[in-house]
């Protein structure tokens, strides 16, 4: 498709556009998502958000995979501490989100690229600046390299 | 290549492009012939409106011309018609789970300006799903019962209105009112607009047949202070507070008052906001509901010294109504559904200091003025000043803690009506001179327009402009001084009045955030209780069986309330009569072959779900306590935990599809 390649040479000319990979509970953030969308407000197109009950599904693994996919940012968005449908399904996001950071750093993702909001069922305009926000720090960064395994191997090998 | 790595998988997408919602920003034309390549698609459409019935009809028409066995919708948000496109897929034969939607219009098409980049996020996103929807599983939704008691949280009008609506239909209902009295705000009011019937006149019927129903269980003086289970099945625990006064053994003769050894009214009266004087044992008002007088114990000399005379309990004499050691007392409910119906405080005028609310004696608030023109009120209707003059001038001044940036933006919607009808009451009782500051007069209900016409045919003045400061008459007579700019003449005038009224605004009960905890609901910005949809489901919340009436949900007058009540109560009997609410089985499971035993998922279910099976050591979900959150499949070391509708597989097709991974 010469439309599709015309587009992405736009993009790689005009400025470096990260893909951002969002996980929205069902009950605060991704109603909040939807509200700044009947509110008309206007924010960043680089998010890509997936639908969960609970920012408590979050498995790890779906960061951690979505990084290894070509994500340039992973951002999870949950209800405020006290206000999770689920009681404290939040806290156990909260939990995990920072052992994974932990994780993250390890492995040399910038910790820009995660990141964890609470954002209540009426802050459509939290989404607005903090999808803006990382897409202004992530855009910042670059594009996430993420070594093949061969050249982490090499680099293990050369290192030493 | 065609079978999307799943054999047999054919997709069926549709775009819609929503009027120009959807399509004048997002190229569906581009989109559907994009969907056309992906793998498993069979079929790519796009219509003008999916969610119309041409638009169902033709989902259903492709599923049987070309064995669609997965359909995608991309349109809107999957809150509002993720249920209409499930039923469609199901008229068309195969099981409603097997649809997923796309959100391109709140998350995409509303939000982007860039055509191109909408273009593409749109394309993204129905690439997750297409992949997505190939490991759709079969589901059937799952059947909870409901229990056919309502409990019915506030005992103003929205309240009592839901209450009767539902106990006239034979159902048992429990209204819990944290007052001493139900009635409300409403019990406040003297008058009603545009009618201008006596709010006492219709209210206090409707607060005798609530005591006198014989399926409505009244408890005022209490709280809900937890509330477990779900739809169709809450366990709500009341608090009930102690009146030292046992209700059934209280004939409400009111001898008690009478007899208190404080001969005179010596405490500033809550219900009248402390214009009137009451003694320590008390009802707020004549026609309280229930007749049962309350002791405070904050100025009842006997909780103060204990060496009271006790002239009370003498003159109730073998009734034995009066207990100074009544306990509090904790009763659990089951009910099956609750409508909400906590009302609204008024707007604190002190928070505009150049009002000189608790500063200047004339200045009053709106609520205070209804007391005061009110015939059971504590100056029997006469409207004079605090320091007992009659006023010859009044300024009414409107928006108080409203379409203000300082403090709510929001317009209250009631205080022009309400502002109207005090100049006119005002202006009948007293003759004075009446006016009124105002930004814009919002008159847009039945009957409205018409009263405004009347108000000002009959003398009342209306100055365009918002008050700027009130000060003292420099003169000495104790007047106070408008200063506002007339807007429509251009000049700043002065005009001294010697009663200032405040038309408040409406707020959010100052507990409302904790109340929305207790109930597990949401609230706007503005702090009201957030309904589920502002037109489609106005009041319902995001809980199931949870429903709203009344000004917890927004500011508005009483018709509209009482609108409110109806439907709420009408929602709680539509699933009372149905017998059981069909809930998505998005449930948790538990893969026993794969299942370690390692115990890891068992605490962290809130809802004691998940049992540790020990015979077999392998956990085991019970299905009807689960509620879907997915929080025990995330942690599952051995990934044998799953989640019904949020498999492991399917995210991960998503985030491959996303990211146009290949």
């Amino acid at each position: 498709m010469p439309e599709a390649t015309q587009k992405v040479s736009d993009a790689v000319q005009d400025k470096f556009q990260p893909k951002i990979v969002a996980f929205f509970c069902n009950w605060c953030t991704y109603i909040a998502a939807d509200l700044a969308g009947t509110s008309r407000m206007k924010y960043a197109p680089n998010v890509r958000v997936i639908r969960v009950m609970c920012s408590g599904r979050v498995d790890p693994q779906f960061v951690l995979d979505a990084f290894a996919k070509g994500a340039d940012g992973v951002f999870i968005g949950g209800c405020h501490p006290g206000d999770c449908h689920y009681q404290e399904g939040n806290y156990k996001t909260l939990r995990r989100v920072r052992l994974l950071k932990r994780l993250l750093k390890e492995m040399g993702i910038e910790e820009e690229r995660f990141r964890l909001e609470w954002i209540s069922a009426s802050e459509a305009d939290r989404v607005r600046t903090a999808v803006n926000d990382m897409v202004e720090k992530v855009g910042a960064l670059g594009p996430l390299r993420l070594g093949t395994p061969e050249e982490v191997f090499a680099e293990e090998v050369t290192v030493s | 290549m065609n079978d999307n790595g799943k054999k047999g998988v054919r997709v069926g997408v549709y775009v819609c492009h929503c009027g120009t919602n959807i399509a004048g920003t997002v190229d569906v034309k581009s989109l559907t012939e994009y969907a056309a390549t992906l793998p498993g698609v069979v079929v790519s459409r796009d219509y003008k409106y999916m969610c119309s019935d041409p638009g169902q009809e033709l989902i259903q028409e492709d599923i049987r011309e070309y064995q669609l066995n997965r359909v995608v919708v991309a349109s809107c948000s999957p809150l509002l018609h993720e249920q209409t496109f499930r039923g469609a897929v199901a008229k068309g034969g195969i099981n409603p789970f097997f649809c997923q939607m796309v959100n391109i219009r709140e998350h995409d098409s509303w939000v982007h300006e860039d055509h191109k980049a909408a273009t593409e996020k749109a394309r993204d996103l129905t690439r997750a799903a297409v992949r997505r929807v190939a490991f759709h599983k079969p589901l059937e939704k799952r059947r909870v019962p409901i229990r056919p008691e309502v409990l019915v949280v506030g005992g103003g009008i929205a309240g009592i209105h839901a209450a009767l609506t539902l106990a006239n239909a034979g159902k048992h209902v429990y209204l819990v009112e944290r007052e001493p009295t139900i009635g409300g705000h409403m019990a406040k009011f003297d008058k009603t607009f545009p009618t201008l019937d006596c709010a006492a006149c219709i209210l206090t019927p409707k607060m005798t047949a609530v005591k006198r129903h014989p399926n409505i269980t009244l408890w005022t003086y209490s709280e809900v202070t937890q509330v477990a289970g779900y739809v169709g099945n809450f366990k709500v625990t009341v608090k009930r507070k102690p009146r030292y006064i046992y209700e059934d053994l209280c004939v409400g003769c009111l001898e008690c008052i009478e007899a208190c050894v404080y001969k005179q009214a010596k405490y500033p009266d809550e219900f009248n906001l402390g214009l009137g004087k009451r003694k320590p044992v008390y009802i707020p008002f004549p026609q309280a509901v229930p007749l049962v007088p309350v002791i405070d114990p904050e100025t009842c000399i006997e909780f103060k010294s204990g060496k009271c005379k006790k002239t009370c309990v003498e003159v109730c004499g073998e009734r034995n109504a009066i207990d100074f050691h009544q306990p509090e007392s904790t009763q659990t409910l089951e009910v099956g559904t609750i409508i909400l119906g906590t009302g609204f405080q008024v707007f604190d005028a002190r928070r505009i200091p150049y009002y000189g609310y608790g500063v200047y004696p004339g200045v009053y608030t709106a609520l205070e003025v209804e007391r005061l023109v009110n015939a059971a009120g504590p100056t029997g209707g006469e409207i004079v000043l605090r320091d007992g003059r009659k006023p010859k001038a009044i300024g009414i001044i409107h928006c108080v803690g409203s379409r203000d940036e300082n403090t709510n933006r929001w317009c209250s919607r009631v205080c022009c009506m309400y502002s109207l009808k005090l100049a006119h009451l005002i202006k009948e009782k007293t003759n004075a001179e009446v006016y009124n500051f105002y930004i814009d007069i919002r008159a847009p209900g039945k009957a409205f327009e018409e009263f405004y016409n009347r108000v000002a045919e009959e003398g009342t003045n209306f100055i365009r402009g918002k008050v700027a400061d009130i000060f003292p008459d420099p003169d000495g007579s104790g007047r106070l001084i408008l200063q506002a700019e007339n807007t429509l003449l251009s000049m700043v005038q002065k005009i001294p009045v010697d009663m200032v009224v405040l038309s408040v605004g409406l707020e959010a009960q100052a507990d409302a955030q904790e109340v929305r905890r207790l109930f597990n609901i949401t609230c706007s910005t503005e702090g009201f209780f957030l309904e589920r949809h502002p037109k489609l489901a106005p009041v319902n919340t995001f809980t199931d069986g949870i429903f709203l009436a009344g000004c917890c949900q927004g500011p508005k007058d009483i018709p509209d309330t009482v609108a409110q009540a109806g439907a709420a109560a009408a929602e709680a009997l539509a699933l009372i009569d149905t017998q059981f609410m069909e809930l998505e089985p998005n449930t948790a499971y538990v893969l026993e072959e794969a299942c370690s035993g390692c115990k890891t998922c068992v605490p962290l279910c809130p809802y004691n779900a998940i049992s540790f099976l020990v015979e077999k050591k392998k956990a085991e979900i019970n299905e009807v306590l689960c509620k879907g959150c997915g929080v025990c499949v995330a942690a599952c070391p051995s990934g044998s935990v799953r989640q019904n509708l949020f498999e492991d597989e399917e995210i991960f097709e998503e985030i491959k599809g996303v990211l146009a991974y290949a």
